[in-house]
């Protein structure tokens, strides 16, 4: 989800496999996992640590939207909750670079990568969070979102991606429940504090469905991938699927969804919804959302100006190491 | 380029009286600080009793195209298990 847009390699029918890549895609359709050291196609490898690495990424971007308002919480136990929220975000990051790791990739490699705008993190971080109802409208929306994708996800082909997915899943559903607990707090309020809440909708409504990556007709990557169960639902299907999760939780809030066009589609069982503007979603992939500069900056600088704290714990555990096989051989 | 913090495999015991688990992997500088993040990591709602750091280096493992000589001699021994033997019902439980 967290991952849109991840060009896929290969794409080969049956009969332009080789004999492994069909033993490999049988595996596969058995729904066997794959694990680490087992042999896998190239394309299958990349297309994975892509598509991780750009996960793991969007888990730690994450944090710096929601990370704007944890000194200015409204309240102690809010602040708590925040916190415990952001710190599960960077949980959620180190178990996708683990992840990702294992297809042999380095920590270092995905880091230099997101700094260097080769690899991407999700455009719904791009935007700013303007005041304390983004918190409710990000926790409802962005992580029910996310949620919407990751769930399916724990089904995933290659062993260590679907256990971090298990893992992620187990916590996630705290984020979402405090976002509407926040939501539910605001509409309860004062009608300044509704009207923050439904701004924050009006806001964060499109991007949410950007979330989930382009329309079908446009994704071209989507088949090998699907088949490779490395994705597990279209776009479309997922992004149907939270609308119609969604609209009646924002009418228990009493607030509007800002789309003119939705109305229940009785035929198909759900919504009738505005798609999202495309050429906004490009644009923000392309590094020209509102926060993009932003956001990045602060990622590249604190690696920066974390470099000389990692490379003194490092100086400290070599010279610990080195004391230690010191007094070893003084004692024999 | 600074030199990257080596990379961990954690094992947490879930609960007394079970077996410590591997639950995923972390970078840090030495065995110390790789507990300490562990327990930030993979014990942030009480999923562990105690844990185990391991520098991945030191493991070994069994390679997968092994697979078939480690574990296709135990195939034939049937008799390896308690419903190779055919006790009479008149005998009870056992």
């Amino acid at each position: 989800m967290y991952a849109q847009l991840v060009k896929s390699e290969g794409s080969k029918t049956r009969e332009e496999m080789t004999p492994e890549e069909i033993a490999f895609q049988d595996r596969i359709d058995r729904n066997e996992k794959i694990e680490p050291k087992e042999w896998m196609p190239e394309g299958y490898r990349k297309t994975l640590i892509r598509q991780i690495g750009q996960h793991a990424h969007s888990e730690i971007v994450g944090q710096l939207p929601e990370g704007n308002w944890i000194t200015r919480a409204p309240t102690l136990e809010r602040k708590a909750i925040l916190l415990a929220k952001v710190q599960d975000e960077a949980g959620h990051g180190l178990y996708l670079y683990c992840a990702a790791e294992t297809l042999g990739v380095s920590r270092d490699e995905l880091l230099e990568a997101l700094h260097s705008g080769k690899m991407k993190y999700s455009s719904i971080f791009n935007y700013p969070t303007l005041t304390w109802a983004d918190m409710g409208a990000v926790g409802w929306l962005v992580d029910g979102a996310a949620i919407m994708n990751q769930v399916p996800l724990q089904r995933t082909s290659y062993g260590p991606y679907s256990r971090a997915m298990i893992r992620i899943c187990k916590e996630e559903s705290f984020h979402q429940r405090q976002g509407y607990d926040i939501m539910m707090k605001m509409c309860a309020g004062t009608p300044e504090q509704k009207a923050m809440a439904q701004d924050a909708l009006n806001r964060f409504w499109y991007p949410a469905l950007m979330m989930f990556g382009p329309s079908d007709k446009d994704s071209v990557h989507s088949a090998q991938s699907m088949a490779w169960k490395i994705k597990m639902n279209t776009n479309d299907e997922l992004r149907q699927k939270f609308v119609d999760q969604t609209v009646p939780q924002a009418e228990y809030l009493g607030l509007t969804v800002p789309d003119p066009d939705l109305k229940w589609n009785e035929e198909k069982g759900g919504y009738d919804f505005s798609e999202p503007d495309w050429s906004e979603f490009f644009a923000v992939i392309a590094g020209n959302g509102p926060c993009n500069a932003e956001r990045l900056g602060a990622r590249v600088k604190a690696w920066e100006d974390g470099a000389w704290f990692r490379d003194g714990l490092m100086a400290h555990a070599a010279k610990a190491s080195e004391r230690a096989r010191a007094a070893r051989h003084a004692a024999e | 380029m600074s030199s990257e913090w080596p990379l961990w495999e954690i094992f947490i015991r879930g609960q007394h009286g079970l077996n410590h688990r591997h639950v995923g992997s972390l970078h840090a500088p030495d065995a110390e600080m790789a507990i300490r993040n562990a327990r930030d990591v993979y014990t942030r709602r009480n999923e562990g009793v105690s844990i185990w750091v391991v520098r991945s280096n030191d493991i070994t493992a069994s390679s997968p195209s092994e697979k078939g000589p480690l574990y296709d001699p135990s195939n034939s021994k049937v008799y390896r298990h308690p419903t190779f033997y055919d006790i009479p019902d008149e005998v009870g439980h056992m």
